[in-house]
């Protein structure tokens, strides 16, 4: 028998029920729940008198709708108070544990799993949110699902599904300093495109994953779906065993030494074959920007935005005419030096204490421009907490910025952090779609060290560019 | 979910790539806590443009949306779908959709049909010269058929035998409770719990 590649593996170990002409009904380990995909799901629980199959096995937080300041007061909004006061009725009425707005235990639902201690080697991780692929940074087999797919975990516990397709992405090379986790998986969607990994589960392979910390596994994890694919992993390793030891959730004594010594059986095998592979070069990699108004849209910050006959492909032609038309950009501008509105540090791509670190460390010493609004969101509760014992809070505001409480927010601008008609952003978010950030609003993805940096410098800019801090004396 | 069997409407031609779901139904839509009442949220931001092709009064009444490829793309948001179908779209038609966008679509009972890039050309060009023309989308036949043109295409046997039964996949799963049981009971202890500490 061929050896088989780390998803396959874990995608065998949930085999509940396999037979020919049908999806494989696969056991889900853990089902994580936000208040915007959940209510119709309950709600046809109820129409049928369903019950939560497993509530031991299922979390509910409030995210996308929450505010991010004056938390402690009615959301104002009535029909976000409404979708996050269908999500304590539900969590109640079916026995779900439920993290809600002022808890501190909430987050974002991609942020709480993992610094929880849930986030597993091995598990099967599903969430009615697309980015449930950052999960995968653990050697989960995380994905997202649709409502009616919630309905059915909720009821079952299982999904009905038919294996996804393999593929590797193989980092080849070293990136050099200052190249972040999500240069490189900005690099890689624009390599692979929108549609690259359409059917597939990648998993990110290389010298370089051993030396990424788990927090940047996570962020090239969640943007997988950016590039088309259900799911992205890495198999786990000492890193992985060494973050998860200890937190709340993660197996204690005996358990662990059992499930470390079954984690370090999930990586593909020598002679696995993947359906599809692909090289992506880092040697060359320097700082990535998104251009455009889809994440395959992306260019070198120090290079300029393209023209669309650059394209050859007519569908990629058309839409890059598109993007350049709604960005209000004229090709052959250099990227660095393109004035931005605002700066929005956060999101579950780039919401963890390292993210805040990588910024802070830029902004020491400088001011955020004063034309520019800067946001900072901690992803969760928790990360809020553990910045501020360290004072990056301090720094923030020193600096000018505006320092909130955890949540979405201006990610996608469905609570009250949007942006203006025509405003422009660079946001450490993972979507750059029309409208994303707020009705006509412009994204450009990047990393949180560039978003520092173009805070500063009021346009696009690498940290590299800026004048020396100066700080005061002391 | 009803039934579908065969489909016969006219096609409106949208001629765009990487139509995704935030452009289906923009955020503000999402706040809603049923599974209908979205007609007015699909393509919102595109519709202002009054040049945009889906109100043209030749293809009001539209009921097979002809799209680009990665359509679908971005959020698992059922929303998406519920739109189209409110909107009163029975059949989308593109060389891509998005792996989530499509499972929605499936369970829904929209029809989600790949077709190869020429052929969808073909079909924009069609919709544009003819608008009148209706298109037929025969789930039972696996085919697509306007004016003399014959298409084939492929769906995978198990989705088409519910989409044309129209059959709940909870209870067809719960069939095998004693299964999940099983599986349960084999799980290992070290597998996390949320109520545990
Ligand atoms: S931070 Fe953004 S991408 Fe992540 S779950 Fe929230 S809305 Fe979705």
């Amino acid at each position: 028998m061929p050896g088989q590649t780390l998803a396959e593996k874990v995608w065998d170990a949930h085999l509940v029920h396999r037979a020919e002409g049908e999806p494989d009904i696969l056991y889900i380990d853990l089902h994580l729940l936000h208040e915007v995909t959940s209510p119709q799901a309950f709600d046809g629980l109820e129409l049928r008198g369903r019950k939560v199959a497993r509530p031991d096995l299922t979390l509910a937080t409030e995210d996308h709708n929450t505010p991010t300041q004056d938390i402690g007061l009615p959301i104002a909004d009535p029909t976000s108070r409404a979708q996050v006061e269908a999500i304590r009725k539900n969590s109640e009425k079916f026995g779900v544990t439920l993290y809600p707005l002022g808890d501190p235990g909430q987050g974002i639902v991609h942020v709480i799993g993992p610094e929880t201690g849930l986030s597993q080697p091995g598990t099967t991780i599903v969430c009615g949110d697309s980015h449930t692929s950052t999960h995968g940074a653990f050697g989960a087999l995380a994905f997202g699902i649709g409502t009616s797919e919630v309905e059915h975990v909720l009821a079952t516990q299982t999904l009905r599904l038919r294996p996804f397709r393999t593929m590797a992405v193989n980092l080849r090379g070293t990136p050099r300093p200052g190249v972040t986790a999500k240069d490189i998986i900005l690099a890689v969607i624009g390599q692979i495109g929108t549609g690259g990994g359409q059917g597939h589960v990648i998993e990110y392979r290389g010298d370089v994953i051993a030396g990424l910390s788990m927090e940047a596994r996570m962020t090239i994890c969640n943007m997988s779906i950016e590039a088309g694919a259900r799911a992205g992993m890495i198999a786990p390793d000492d890193t992985t065993f060494a973050y998860l030891k200890g937190r709340k959730h993660a197996p204690k004594g005996a358990d662990w030494d059992a499930a470390v010594e079954y984690w370090r059986t999930l990586r593909t095998d020598d002679d696995a074959v993947f359906d599809k592979e692909v090289d992506v070069d880092l040697d060359a990699l320097t700082p990535y920007v998104s251009w455009g108004t889809n994440p395959s849209q992306v260019a070198p910050l120090d290079s300029v935005v393209p023209a669309p006959e650059s394209f050859d492909d007519p569908a990629q032609r058309a839409a890059c005419e598109r993007a350049l038309a709604y960005q209000g950009l004229t090709p052959g501008t250099p990227l660095a030096g393109i004035p931005v509105d605002a700066v929005f540090l956060g999101s579950c791509t780039n919401g963890r204490l390292e993210d805040l670190r990588a910024a802070a460390e830029v902004l020491r010493g400088r001011r955020v421009d004063p034309k520019v609004r800067m946001l900072v969101v901690p992803g969760s509760d928790r990360v809020k907490a553990a910045a501020e014992a360290e004072g990056l809070d301090k720094v923030f505001r020193d600096a000018g910025a505006e320092w909130r409480n955890a949540g979405c927010s201006m990610c996608m601008a469905m609570n009250p952090d949007f942006l203006q008609p025509g405003q422009r952003a660079a946001s450490t978010s993972n979507r750059n779609f029309e409208g994303r950030q707020g009705a006509g609003s412009h994204t450009h993805l990047v990393s949180p060290a560039v978003a520092a940096a173009t805070a500063v410098a009021g346009a696009l800019a690498s940290p590299e560019s800026l004048p020396a801090p100066v700080f005061a004396e002391v | 979910m009803e039934p579908f069997v065969t489909h016969t409407g006219r096609m409106v031609p949208l001629r765009r790539s990487n139509v995704d779901t935030d452009q289906l139904i923009p955020v503000r839509f999402l706040k809603r806590l049923t599974r209908t009442g979205y007609a007015d949220g699909l393509f919102a931001v595109w519709r202002t443009d009054p040049e945009f092709v889906l109100d043209q009064p030749q293809y009001e009444g539209a009921t097979v949306l002809v799209a680009g490829p990665e359509f679908g793309t971005g959020s698992s948001r059922e929303h998406a779908v519920w739109a189209l179908l409110d909107h009163g779209i029975r059949v989308v038609l593109s060389p891509r959709f998005a792996d989530i966008f499509r499972g929605n679509s499936l369970k829904n009972g929209l029809l989600t049909v790949q077709l190869p890039d020429d052929v969808i050309d073909e079909l924009w060009r069609r919709a544009e010269e003819f608008p009148q023309e209706p298109v037929t989308v025969d789930l039972a036949a696996l085919e697509v058929r306007a004016g003399e043109l014959t298409v084939p295409f492929e769906l995978d046997p198990y989705h088409r035998m519910r989409l044309m039964e129209g059959l709940d996949e909870i209870d067809a799963t719960l069939r095998h409770a004693d299964k999940i049981r099983a599986y349960e009971a084999r799980r290992p202890s070290f597998k996390p719990t949320v109520t545990a500490a």
